[in-house]
């Protein structure tokens, strides 16, 4: 029995695998396939962008500011508190921007999606969106991709800078440094390749957020106490798969680009 | 999708049946569900499905539209075999076929405007042809007033009505109707199958109900709709509608096929337990 069970549950998961790569394939096929749902983009982009400035600016802001606080003290043993601008930015930019950014933005809109399109799966919406000739893959789920893709990747940049901000802030005003020190040392050991890894992680995160969020809300089964647990499954997962595949881009982006 | 698709010959040849379904079975979870159902629908009848709750009758017209694929025998619609059809190749098909579903399953976040009106929206039709179309549909189901309404504001005989509305408004060419008067009382039950005998009568649509109330099926088979009076009423006596005959599942399997008069005539124990 056990062995039956083993094997009842692996089939689960890799069913499970192989039906979310399916969605995601489809979804995404499904942007160059006319009808366009533009209008759609459009409204989710507001929800999922507009929706997520207050938290993701204020995580930004407080944490560029703790950075600050933690790191300089320990940067002064080695009397390099000069430097602190220069750990912030590459700290905001390369790493805590972008996971967190869309750490934030998963546990609002994976959530959202899976409760939306679960709520929507029990009560037969999508059924009847299908029975109506209309493809829910291209009508739900391909507009929250892209606008999520689109808004994390813009997101991040702007976490990036109130994080620097707020950094810089408390080095000035707690710290009692000096303020162009601070953004000349953030600005000037920038390189390309610290950008390029700060921009690609939002995009494979949003990809990761909405996919997740979508694939969680498609296959929600029993009612309302189903969707909760979609819900819950969606950010969960969506989190975890966000800090997993930070390790496996840094590395294959430190291996390309040389840091 | 309108635009993206071959269109469906839904006229196809008059005398072929309009659905049909060849030996087709299909399980959920290692438990069977349907067993070698096979049956026609010809153009222009109504068949109505009995069965007790939680046969199958609800999974069967699922099988009818392609929302549900059966684990063998084939399924036709307008000639097309829509069991063997891709998800992508449904879509057009599905323009031709109104279902109208259990609960309604009206979009919650439109109005009814926009849920008569979704799929003329998805094919990009004006919006003053989509507003009339609408007010037209509405008018035959009598919620002309609801247009502007959300379906949390509606009853539940309102949200089916505006279901019926909905399926009917681009004139399919078969009709789907899951249980359209389940959980309703009897007074908006007859409301219902009114429209669905209007439906019949006026527009000799070819229909496929899912019923468990022997009532509503038997109004059906007995009663016309007249349009002098816009009322239905019952036929003479010892009459019964021709296009109107049944089918009946239990326990995963079509027991019987056959017109008003070879129901109530059945010798089968378990029909005329259910029909008693």
């Amino acid at each position: 029995m056990p062995l039956a069970t083993l094997d009842t549950s692996a089939r689960k998961y890799v069913l499970a695998v192989q039906q979310y790569v399916l969605l995601s394939a489809r979804a995404l096929g499904n942007v160059a396939r006319k009808p366009f749902y533009g209008a759609d983009v459009i409204t989710q982009a507001d929800s999922i962008g507009v929706g997520s400035l207050p938290i993701v600016l204020l995580t930004g802001f407080f944490l560029g500011g703790v950075l600050a606080l933690q790191s300089s003290s320990t940067l002064a043993q080695f009397g390099a508190a000069a430097f602190t601008g220069q750990l912030v930015s590459f700290s905001m930019i390369k790493e805590i921007g972008p996971v967190v950014t869309s750490l934030m933005v998963s546990g609002r809109n994976a959530s959202g999606m899976a409760s939306e399109l679960g709520s929507m799966m029990v009560t037969e919406q999508i059924d009847a969106m299908r029975a109506l000739g209309t493809d829910p893959l291209k009508k739900l789920v391909m507009p929250r991709i892209v606008a999520t893709i689109v808004m994390n990747f813009f997101l991040t940049i702007l976490s990036d800078a109130v994080g620097i901000l707020g950094g810089g802030l408390v080095s000035v005003m707690m710290l009692g440094q000096d303020g162009t020190q601070y953004f000349n040392t953030s600005y000037q050991s920038l390189q390309y390749p610290d950008i390029i890894q700060g921009l690609v992680k939002p995009v494979v995160f949003g990809f990761i957020i909405a996919t997740i969020g979508c694939f969680y809300g498609m296959s929600t089964r029993g009612g309302t106490q189903g969707v909760g647990r979609s819900t819950t499954q969606a950010v969960v997962v969506s989190s975890v798969l966000i800090i997993a595949s930070d390790f496996i881009i840094s590395r294959f982006l430190i291996g390309i680009l040389g840091r | 999708m309108a635009g993206t698709a071959a269109p469906i010959d839904v006229n196809g040849h008059q005398e072929e049946p309009v659905v049909i379904f060849e030996h087709v079975s299909i399980g959920f979870d290692r438990k069977q569900v349907l067993e070698d159902i096979s049956f026609k629908v010809r153009r222009g009848e109504t068949r109505i499905l009995l069965g007790p709750a939680g046969v199958g009758k609800s999974v069967l017209l699922k099988l009818a539209n392609g929302l549900l694929k059966p684990d063998s025998g084939r399924i036709f619609v307008f000639g097309q075999e829509v069991s063997a059809m891709r998800e992508e190749d449904l879509f057009a098909l599905r323009g031709s076929i109104g279902t109208v579903f259990q609960e309604g399953a009206l979009f919650d976040s439109l109005n009814v405007r926009d849920n008569v009106g979704f799929r003329l929206e998805e094919e990009h039709v004006a919006e003053d042809e989509i507003t009339k179309r609408v007010t037209e549909a509405l008018r035959f189901v009598e919620l002309e007033q609801a247009i502007y309404k959300f379906p949390s504001e509606l009853s539940g005989g309102m949200r089916r009505r505006v279901a019926i509305a909905r399926a009917i408004v681009t004139n399919p060419d078969l009709l789907l109707y899951d249980s359209p008067t389940g959980g309703l009382d009897p007074i908006t039950s007859t409301t219902i199958i009114e429209l669905v005998v209007k439906q019949r009568d006026v527009y000799q649509t070819s229909s496929l109900l899912v019923t468990h109330r022997l009532q509503d099926a038997f109004m059906m088979a007995t009663h016309r709709f007249n349009r002098e009076t816009n009322q239905m009423e019952p036929l003479p006596e010892d009459r019964i509608n021709a296009n109107t005959s049944f089918l009946m599942l239990h326990d995963r399997k079509l027991v019987f096929d056959g017109t008003t008069h070879d129901l109530v005539h059945s010798s089968d124990p378990f029909i005329r337990g259910y029909i008693a």
